[in-house]
């Protein structure tokens, strides 16, 4: 029976799950494929612009930290992406795709605003602002809690749910624009601009520093929330196994609308800050994006709160730089969105090699 | 001897840091059936898998009638005319018998359904079998299902039939039926291997017996040279009779009283039928039955995860000497009610546990409500995990390591003891030993036995009739969803139990033919 | 009257076309178990791409020739749907990673690639102005010569470029391979039982790639149809606005069935666009008619999940992945 005579030939390799793996291997490989993805965008950006890579990499940076502006502009930008994520990840560790962040975002600021333009002059500015963070945390649960309830009673697709929950939302935003702006006009200038009523206070002279003490607070609140306390734990066993909860008598339904109304209630809170803190306007594209971002940043991080203020950095500083790069050489600022996907397809690509490895045949052959 | 059908020399495959097969052999001839046999998990299912493509070994080499083959691919193996029939089926739910028969096949020409579903009629008459090829899936049942997935290996004209432990899930009647047509195809000529762990089929159907133990080839017997206690011997290392100690009840007094229950699952059928009897304290009560008998039902009912139609369960509170419905309760309600009830259900990682949590994180399971801080304590589960690591003996890297990269055993110990650390007053296990070497099967019948010797009313669920007769005092039969018998554990033998288990199956007439 | 209702039908028909291919495409890739998010990415990307290479060629040459237009940009609008697609199936197959997650970057990208080159392609050239291929355009809304003799009916039926006809013949074919062959057998299986499939000697990873990409491909034409036959050959930024997402729901009110999305597409369609055919609304009422197709979607949703019916629920494995020697 010679050995080379063998009918079909052996796969060069195959694939194993990986028992386990160094945490800072883990790391390694990760920091490999986020190198990798800032190599590939460079590359991508000195195609289109035939500019000096080093230069990409220097616009790159400024975006972030040219100026104290600009800085602070990221700080915010990093904000409210992380309270976003904050907000949809006990959902997401419960298995419950929440696709509809965007639109919890913007019903949740939609809310305030209203109160803002109507109620504005007519009650005390802190009266006024405790107000419309109530109405906010309201209006987001309310958007959450429609396919939250469905889903715990017939098991209603949530994703797709959330999804049109989204355009509903923008379609009502659209419909109060065009009710506050006489002219017919769709853009809707600043609101209160005088006044300043139902706009967030600075702080030490710097406008977002109220937005990002909040979210910083918010993400050591959810840390701990999510490890340490029981409903986090409750969620922990509900995303794992329905079966497991069930069994050891956790109120799956009860878990699902409750999470869900925390998830809302802190888009909602996103909507408040966004309004109140950031744009004091509102406009279709309040959460522009950054609901279906946050998604990927809880996802990069692994749900877990204090990752996400590295995968939500890397996304803000990312954002920022190619708005800079756009500027500085005349390209669209899409350009944005291209390298944020091109840098998520490499860290969820990156996951593999940490669960998996690759065995050679040859090699166990010459064993 | 002729050129074998199929030879494997050497063959190696490991899981993880998990051996399941360590330089195994085997070999098959045209026109014999060969019985693989081993206890659970001794890497049966394992070997055959990698004949049939599903996995790939890490060392060895395969030969097909004298030549060597590599297979990586399911399709590979159909190539080899290889056929396996898994035990838990390959089959579509929403397609019809013929669809899933005709699945994956690339014959020539305009694909006809139609023509196949002839075919599919013709091979049934010529092997008797009964089967309707335009029926869906989800409607049949599991014999059904099992002809379905015979005759989609000989529409492919196998010649290399494997068999996963195929008499599992069938009444005897239905056993028989099989057997006569694996002698049928045996006469064509073909190659059977069948896989299973009852030594009365191995004596009955096959030629020759090959035995594995813990993943190694143990070695191969003419069935006519070889009798149960040889081969016993041969699959578990040393002759051993069970011994399991069993004491006398004291103080008996009724626990749980079951009366006139009925169940139905969710596509509408009965799956326990009038089910009604009572469990004591300080003793063990056998559940024996075929798999699928309502076994998971009942136990699920008494927990409150299941919904009963008709029925009480009652239970009699030893504390407070008072009675207490627990129908329709949830696992919560019946927990307020003061029952201490555990439950070690038979899916270990899909309930009971959650294989991405460490041990400790799964102590908390039953407990973490305990107190009124909004905040885990994770100070009394941490020292329960390491004082069961200890006392069970648990392989176990450290109380933080996930569950899931555990072995099967010392999920189930950890299960178990978490589960008697509740110092429960009933206590329900289904298959405890299912996948776990002989010695943890001791550690928990000794478990079991000190629980019943503390008072508690012990409910076993188990398939080896051997282990129910000496461990239980007393062993309740199900068949179809209704009690066909409850009889004492030191009076009975396996035949009064193998026959109460198929009593009353629907088309059971086996007097007739007896 | 008749007329106000002959126009609103071809409106909602030429509104539902897009919709048909994406819808068709998310079919048959949700068939192999793929939940393809990133097809509202795809779209983009099909139609941007198509705009490029009819640009290119364009501007090459000194006088277009239709068939060239037609196929410079179907050409270079398969290639670029196509390898989306294909960024999909390799991270979710081969590299195992979410479903869902790699969909929605796949549709940032996508968006992105989109928005980013309609903005910046003229600049590439040292034009400025907007878009606009009108040779391209022409040739893509070329409509049977005989549709405007028939009155009424040729002009409400069939007064349509031919990937208007193209996006129900693919539909109809699909239903056809998925119902009534062995490819669609297969197909069917893995996405129902990935791993049964694999025991019967499917190649699972092959299939699965495939139809991710061939649906990519079909989602991608809808892409092209809307920048070419809809808007004539111009590309304004988020022109294509949420269409790619009603695709993915219309998936959902055609239960799986590429020939009921045709039915479900047009209406659609017919409810994106109803707001101009009321009369007497306000321009701010129009906004809230405008929720009409969402409400709807989200209705069906709920009934289908009411009602349970096994033949209408999603493939049993969707948004899974499969990998073989799991234990």
């Amino acid at each position: 029976m010679s050995k080379n005579k063998k009918e079909t030939k052996e796969p060069l390799f195959h694939l194993a799950k990986r028992p386990a793996i160094e945490w800072w291997k883990a790391w390694l490989i990760r920091g490999a494929a986020i190198i990798s993805s800032l190599i590939v965008c460079a590359l991508i950006i000195v195609v289109l612009t035939k500019q000096n890579p080093l230069e990409v990499y220097a616009a790159l940076f400024k975006g972030s930290f040219g100026t104290q502006r600009k800085f602070w502009a990221m700080l915010q930008k990093l904000a409210i992406l992380l309270c976003i994520s904050l907000a949809v990840t006990p959902a997401f560790k419960m298995k419950f795709w929440n696709l509809g962040a965007e639109g919890q975002v913007l019903f949740g600021g939609l809310c305030s605003m209203v109160l803002m333009f109507e109620i504005g002059d007519k009650i005390p500015n802190l009266l006024l602002i405790i107000a419309m963070l109530i109405a906010s945390i309201l209006g987001g649960i309310l958007w959450a809690l429609f396919p939250a309830v469905l889903k715990a009673k017939w098991g209603t697709n949530e994703s797709l749910f959330t999804l049109m929950m989204n355009y509903i939302a923008i379609q009502l935003v659209s419909f109060a624009i065009m009710v506050w702006v006489p002219s017919g006009s769709s853009v809707m200038g600043l609101v209160n601009s005088s006044t300043k009523a139902g706009w967030l206070p600075s702080l030490l002279g710097q406008k977002y520093l109220l937005n990002i003490i909040v979210v910083a607070v918010l993400t050591i609140v959810m840390f701990i929330y999510l490890k340490y306390s029981k409903q986090g734990y409750e969620i922990s066993v509900v995303g794992e196994s329905e079966n497991t909860a069930r069994y050891i008598g956790i109120n799956v339904k009860k878990v699902i609308i409750r999470t869900m109304i925390l998830s809302g209630a802190l888009c909602g809170l996103a909507g408040f800050l966004l309004v109140a803190g950031t744009n004091h306007t509102i406009s279709k594209d309040l959460a522009g994006g950054d609901g279906f971002t946050a998604i990927m940043v809880s996802w990069l991080a692994k749900f877990n709160p204090i990752t996400m203020v590295v995968t939500s950095f890397l996304i803000a500083f990312l954002q920022r730089g190619a708005g800079e790069i756009a500027t500085n050489f005349n390209l669209n600022t899409s350009i944005a969105d291209i390298l944020t996907g091109i840098i998520i397809f490499f860290i969820i690509g990156c996951e593999f090699f940490i669960n998996y490895q690759i065995k050679s045949t040859k090699e166990k052959e010459g064993k | 001897m002729s050129t074998p059908a199929i030879e494997l020399k050497n063959i190696s495959k490991t899981f993880g840091s998990i051996a399941a097969n360590k330089g195994v052999n085997l070999t098959v001839y045209n026109g014999e059936i060969l019985s693989l046999l081993g206890e659970n998990g001794s890497g049966k299912t394992t070997l055959m898998n990698m004949i049939s493509g599903i996995y790939f070994p890490d060392a060895g080499h395969i030969y097909i009638d004298g030549k060597e083959v590599v297979i990586r691919s399911p399709k590979d193996a159909f190539d080899h005319r290889i056929g396996m029939i898994h035990q838990h089926f390959k089959l579509v739910d929403i397609f019809t018998a013929a669809e899933n028969i005709v699945l994956g096949l690339e014959e020539g020409g305009r694909f006809n359904i139609k023509e196949a579903e002839n075919k599919v009629r013709e091979i049934s008459t010529r092997y008797g079998f009964d089967i309707d090829p335009t029926k869906k899936i989800y409607e049949m049942s599991v014999s059904e299902k099992q002809t379905v997935e015979i005759i989609k290996v000989l529409y492919r004209g196998a010649n290399i039939l494997i068999l996963d432990e195929p008499t599992a899930v069938l009444t005897p009647q239905e056993t028989k039926k099989l057997f006569a047509v694996l002698r049928k195809m045996k006469e064509d000529g073909k190659a059977i291997v069948i896989i299973t762990h009852k030594l009365h089929e191995v004596l009955e159907i096959s030629d020759r017996v090959s035995v594995l133990r813990k993943g190694e080839y143990i070695g191969t017997l003419e069935t006519a040279n070889t009798d149960e206690s040889e081969l016993t011997e041969m699959m578990v290392g040393k002759k051993i009779s069970l011994n399991i100690d069993r004491s006398e009840p004291k103080d008996s007094v009724d626990r749980l009283e079951i009366n006139n229950l009925d169940c139905i699952t969710r596509d509408g059928v009965k799956i326990l039928d009038n089910i009604s009897f009572t469990v004591k304290s300080g003793e063990i009560l056998g559940i024996a039955g075929i798999a699928g008998s309502g076994q998971k039902e009942l136990l699920e009912s008494i927990a409150g995860l299941q919904k009963v139609r008709n029925g009480e369960i009652i239970y009699h509170n030893p504390k407070t000497g008072s009675t207490d419905s627990l129908r329709d309760k949830t696992p919560m309600q019946i927990k307020e009610l003061g029952v201490r009830l555990s439950f070690v259900p038979e899916d270990r990682l899909g309930m009971g546990l959650v294989g991405n949590m460490d041990i400790i994180d799964n102590m908390m399971l039953r407990s973490y409500r305990k107190g009124k801080s909004v905040f885990l304590n994770r100070k009394k589960p941490r020292s329960l995990a390491d004082k069961i690591i200890t006392d069970l003996e648990v392989v176990t890297p450290s109380a933080n390591t996930p569950i899931r990269r555990l072995s099967g055993g010392n999920v189930q110990k950890v299960l178990v003891g978490r589960e008697i650390s509740a110092a429960p007053t009933v206590l329900m296990v289904a298959y405890p030993v299912r996948g776990l070497d002989i010695n943890s099967s001791y550690l928990i019948y000794n478990l079991l036995n000190e629980q019943k010797e503390k008072g508690v009313a012990v409910i076993f669920v188990g398939e080896d009739l051997d282990v129910l007769i000496e461990l239980c005092d007393r062993i309740l039969v199900l068949s179809s969803g209704r009690v066909s018998g409850i009889v004492d554990g030191r009076t009975t033998d396996k035949s009064e139990i193998g026959l109460l288990m198929t009593k009353g199956e629907e088309g059971g007439e086996g007097n007739v033919e007896e | 009257m008749l007329s106000t209702i002959a126009s609103f039908i071809n409106a909602a028909i030429i509104q539902g076309i897009p919709l048909l291919f994406g819808s068709t495409g998310e079919i048959i890739t949700e068939k192999s178990g793929n939940l393809n998010l990133g097809i509202p990415g795809i779209m983009y990307v099909g139609g941007i791409s198509g705009i490029i290479g009819g640009y290119i060629y364009e501007h090459s040459v000194e006088n277009t020739v239709p068939i060239l237009c037609i196929l410079f940009s179907l050409c270079t609008s398969l290639i670029c749907s196509a390898l989306m697609s294909l960024i999909y199936a390799f991270l979710t197959q081969t590299l195992k990673a979410n479903q869902n997650v790699t969909g929605l970057a796949l549709t940032t990208f996508g968006v992105g690639v989109g928005n980013f080159f309609g903005g910046s392609l003229l600049k590439f050239f040292n034009e400025s102005g907007s878009i606009s291929l009108l040779d391209t355009g022409l040739a893509y809304k070329a409509c049977l010569p005989f549709a405007s003799k028939l009155g009424l009916f040729g002009k409400t039926f069939l007064s349509f470029g031919f990937l208007a006809y193209l996006a129900i013949i693919i539909a109809v074919v699909s239903s056809y391979i998925l119902n009534k062959t062995r490819v669609g057998l297969n197909l069917r299986a893995i996405g129902e039982n990935p791993a049964t499939a694999d025991a019967a000697g499917i190649n699972v990873t092959k299939y699965k790639y495939l139809s991710t990409i061939i649906g990519g491909m079909i989602a991608g034409l809808g892409g092209l149809y809307f920048v070419m036959d809809y808007t004539a050959g111009a590309w304004t930024n988020n022109g294509f606005g949420d269409r790619g997402w009603l695709a993915i729901a219309i998936v959902i009110f055609a239960l799986w069935k590429p020939k009921s999305a045709i039915l479900s597409s047009f209406i659609f369609g017919g409810l994106y666009i109803i707001c101009v055919y009321i009369p007497g609304l306000s321009s701010s009422s129009k906004e809230i008619i405008k929720m009409l197709p969402y409400l709807v979607t989200i209705a069906v949703l709920i009934i289908i999940s009411a009602r349970k019916k096994k033949e209408h629920q999603p493939p049993a494995s969707l948004g899974l992945s499969y990998f073989r020697e799991e234990r």
